[in-house]
């Protein structure tokens, strides 16, 4: 490499890789939003009245809100009228296994590097494919059902388990929470169903794949999970989008139910595009999760990579309501030009001896601006409540910017909550270190910037660990100090 | 409800008796900014945990006052003997109670209005009212609105003033309800130094309400300590508003204690405006009752080589409040910037709250910024071993929480001020 080259500037040379648009016949709806494309969208789904009748209201509670502004971001106003919010490769028939799935979209996903045969044959993943909204196989289905695992796409649980969805769908994030998550609640389209019965330890890691591939489309998919008494979940969601030109929005909804003694694990590694190097086009990604730990001695852990988007706005939260319930936030965010992101979580402790724990790791390189923002509250019944946040900023550049907005709010004697954060760059002297022992540049920054991130991947199913690294390193290439 | 038909009226009946003094511009900038804004609601971020409005009810017409000689004797601070006095009574600066022992060559204390005019007024042309660049809110606008008896300070260029500067802010609530908004400006010249300490009374058991803003300008080479003391009457609230800027490379260090009074809102901002500025700033809040104590700070890094430290220290019993939020800015060319912040909260009762949000926004990539902060409990095993060599529960507590307040007192460098504080924060501590 050139020695005198800005390694940040290389960087930032570096295009999206996933970045290409599948030629398939995809089923899509005019542009536009109102009540009528709510019923068309129901309908196409073939969705029971009180579907519809739910979708109404949050869709009527929508048009009375107003966007927030609060978060630490800034994005021209986006025309809800101007997406199309049903997109769905066409359907040549009913799939009933992989093998019928059109292979212009399996050779996609084989360029993601997420190949559903292969992973079905060697990882044992169980994979539910969500392109442009609406699900299109899911493997190992059968394998799961026989242990009374449901895992399908949330249009399938709809029509087959209603009354779980009935009871759960928007118990976590109603539709009145908060402006996406109405417009989700209106329009969602698909997204997974995950229930464990009780005692159930599901044998494989459950996986989702996100891809926006129809231009302006609006992806808006919703996922539940329940996890019953003494039950265990590891799921796993990963995002890509095609480039275009125009930003895209995504805004999706997530729900996680845990019981007593219930363990789910969520991971999320989100590549969706980031715009072009002048902050052109990108992704909107503006998501709502939250998890409730509902019975005693549950736990939820939330992991996340976020490299992708133009805009990331996401708190993935924990209710913790149980005694002796856990709740966790592992999170790096790496951003790069001119993305933006604003991201935390919110630990909201209820129950007694309630414990929680947060480890966010921002790296900002480019024009970026990237914040953390969390919240935890421990509230007078929570006695003994404790909790340890630690977030740690990068700067690779000077043009890019790191912000911190942590709120604390205790209101119990017994409570115990720490926070620390620090902000710096990578150091002259560990550069240094690294070079000296013949570690070019390029590859010492990436191998600081793992190291960095390394409490977090750490806690990543090892499928998504190495696609992690990877993802980072590409969005690292070049970054010599 | 805050009135304004009244608000509007009082303000055209000011600038109509004072359009020639000077400030008449920045009341009217003010009154324009807090007619746009209004009063803050939990709505607005900086205000998110003190709620404020029902404080502005009062009337803002404080004509004569009754405050004596005799009143002031009872409550000025030990060392006053070899200090100089400033004094306000229901906001305005009153030149008879106020006393100066430093002679004009060291500084020079004048009205707002006569420097406005006289050999200082480019100086209060540019710097009064800068905090505003900063305090958008409409209770910075609403006593900016209604500037009348404030005071100008100015320490000159290489002196050194023998005695310390005092600031006592009386509020006669002897009669009725009062409400003041004092108004300050002080500027430390090159290469001198000042020691100023602020605090406030309010006299009889009617509520009161002081909004004061008092800004200093620091210039090169120049040093100052300041400390605010709060420990006024429960029914006593005040916003207190102190702007710093440092236009030169400069050393600025302040302490602010807050022990008692009805809702306490602290706003100390630090604007850190020249190569190579060094502030240091230290807070200890111990709050009782139902006292509300808001302790704000904000640090912008605007030039390259400053070093900041923070150290914010609180118990909260019964059924108080603390909140403390420290936000630590770092401009795009504040390359080299170390800031530190640390807050550490101690809750010793179920219904006091601790609320607290440190926070960095940093666009320089070259620096190096942390803060931390805690909530948590004494230390059984202190308590332990302390009992275990017969110390009874409730002297063993006092000791520790002594002991804790201490990192912050030690910062109080005026021996007479610190055994002041020292002995208010006894007294403080041992009455249950």
């Amino acid at each position: 490499m050139k020695e005198n080259q800005d390694p940040l500037e290389q960087a930032v040379s570096n295009d999206y890789k996933y970045g290409f648009v599948t030629d398939i016949d995809t089923d899509t709806i005019a542009k536009g939003l109102n009540e009528d494309v709510i019923r068309l969208i129901s309908h196409k789904k073939n969705e029971p009245e009180w579907m519809l009748e739910w979708r109404l209201k949050a869709y009527a509670y929508w048009l009375t809100m107003v966007e927030p502004e609060w978060a630490n971001i800034k994005y021209p106003t986006i025309d809800y009228q101007d997406i199309i919010y049903y997109a769905a490769p066409k359907p040549k028939k009913q799939l009933n296994s992989l093998d019928e799935v059109d292979p212009e979209l399996l050779s996609t996903f084989e360029k993601l590097g997420i190949s559903l045969s292969e992973q079905k044959r060697l990882s044992g993943v169980a994979v539910d494919v969500v392109m442009d909204s609406v699900s299109i196989a899911t493997s190992f289905k059968e394998q799961l059902a026989e242990i009374g695992v449901i895992f399908c796409s949330i249009s399938e649980a709809i029509q087959l388990h209603p009354e779980l969805v009935k009871k759960h769908l928007g118990s976590i994030v109603p539709m009145t929470d908060n402006y996406f998550a109405a417009l989700n609640s209106a329009v969602f389209t698909d997204g997974s169903f995950c229930y464990i019965p009780k005692g159930v330890r599901c044998p494989m890691e459950l996986s989702t794949y996100f891809r926006i591939n129809t231009e302006n489309a609006g992806q808006f998919e919703r996922t539940l999970i329940v996890a019953e008494d003494e039950s265990y979940v590891s799921y796993l969601e990963g995002c890509t989008a095609p480039m275009r030109d125009e930003n895209q929005l995504h805004a999706a909804v997530v729900e996680l139910i845990a019981m007593e003694k219930a363990e789910i694990k969520y991971s999320t590694v989100q590549n969706w595009y980031p715009g072009d190097k002048e902050g052109k086009g990108g992704i909107y990604n503006f998501v709502t999760k939250r998890g409730i730990c509902k019975g005693d001695h549950s736990k939820i852990s939330w992991t996340q990579v976020e490299t992708g988007s133009a805009i990331t706005w996401k708190y993935p939260s924990v209710i913790l309501k149980g005694d002796y319930s856990i709740g966790e936030f592992y999170s790096v965010a790496f951003t790069n030009n001119h993305q933006q992101a604003d991201t935390g979580t919110k630990m909201t402790h209820l129950g007694k001896n309630t414990r929680s724990r947060i480890v966010a790791k921002g790296i900002s390189a480019g024009h970026s601006q990237n914040s953390y923002r969390g919240l935890v509250r421990a509230s007078k019944q929570a006695i003994n409540a404790r909790n340890y946040s630690q977030c740690d900023s990068l700067l690779l550049g000077d043009k890019c910017g790191a912000h911190t907005f942590p709120y604390i709010e205790v209101k119990n004697k017994t409570a115990i909550v720490e926070h620390e954060a620090t902000t710096s760059k990578i150091g002259e002297d560990q550069l240094f270190y690294c070079r000296q022992r013949g570690i070019d540049p390029e590859a010492a920054v990436a191998l600081i910037v793992n190291g960095f991130a390394k409490e977090v991947m750490n806690q990543l199913p090892m499928e998504f660990a190495i696609e992690a690294q990877k993802l980072l390193t590409i969005s690292m290439e070049g970054s010599v100090g | 409800m805050i009135d304004l038909t009244y608000l509007n009226d009082r303000f055209e009946h000011l600038q109509q008796v004072s359009a020639d003094d000077g400030i008449a511009g920045v009341r009217k900038n003010s009154f324009d900014s807090f007619s746009k804004t209004g009063l803050p609601t939990y709505r607005t971020e900086d205000w998110k945990y003190t709620s404020i409005g029902n404080l502005f009810d009062q009337s803002f017409e404080q004509a004569g006052h009754t405050v004596s000689l005799a009143d002031l004797e009872a409550l000025r601070m030990p060392g006053h003997h070899k200090a100089n006095e400033l004094v306000f009574v229901n906001g305005r600066f009153d030149a008879a109670l106020s006393n100066f022992l430093s002679t004009d060559d060291e500084l020079i204390v004048l009205s707002l209005k006569d420097a406005a005019k006289g050999e200082y007024k480019d100086l209060v042309a540019r710097y009064l009212n800068k905090s505003s660049e900063y305090m958008k809110d409409g209770v910075h606008a609403l006593n900016g609105a209604f500037i009348e008896e404030g005071v100008f300070v100015h320490i000159h260029k290489g002196k050194t003033p023998q005695h310390p500067l005092y600031i006592y802010h009386i509020l006669d609530g002897r009669a009725h309800p009062v409400m003041a908004q004092p108004r300050g400006l002080i500027y430390i010249d090159k290469n001198s130094r000042l020691q100023l300490t602020e605090t406030y009374v309010t006299l009889g058991v009617s509520d009161s309400f002081c909004n004061g803003v008092l800004e200093v300008v620091v210039d090169q080479n120049a040093y100052v300590e300041y400390y605010k003391i709060q420990n006024d009457a429960s029914n006593a609230s005040q916003v207190s508003t102190t702007h710093i800027t440092q236009i030169g490379r400069s050393y600025v260090h302040t302490v602010t204690v807050t022990l008692n009074g009805g809702v306490v809102r602290n706003n100390m901002n630090l604007v850190l405006d020249a190569d190579g500025n060094e502030t240091h700033l230290y807070g200890l809040y111990l709050l009782k009752g139902k006292t509300h104590a808001d302790n704000h700070t904000m640090i912008d890094n605007r030039q390259p080589n400053c070093f900041s430290n923070q150290l914010y220290k609180g118990i909260a019993d019964d059924f108080s409040t603390a909140v403390f939020n420290g936000k630590i800015m770092v401009q795009p060319d504040a390359q080299k910037t170390n800031s530190f912040q640390s807050n550490k909260n101690i809750l010793l009762s179920d219904n006091a709250t601790i609320n607290t949000k440190p926070q960095l926004e940093i666009f320089a990539d070259d620096v190096k910024c942390s803060h931390g902060c805690t909530v948590g409990q004494l230390d059984e095993e202190a308590l332990f071993y302390l009992r275990a060599r017969g110390i009874p529960k409730e002297k063993a507590e006092v000791l520790l929480l002594q002991a804790y307040a201490a990192d912050v007192l030690t910062h109080i460098k005026p021996m007479a001020i610190r055994a002041y504080v020292e002995k208010l924060i006894y007294e403080h501590l041992s009455i249950v």
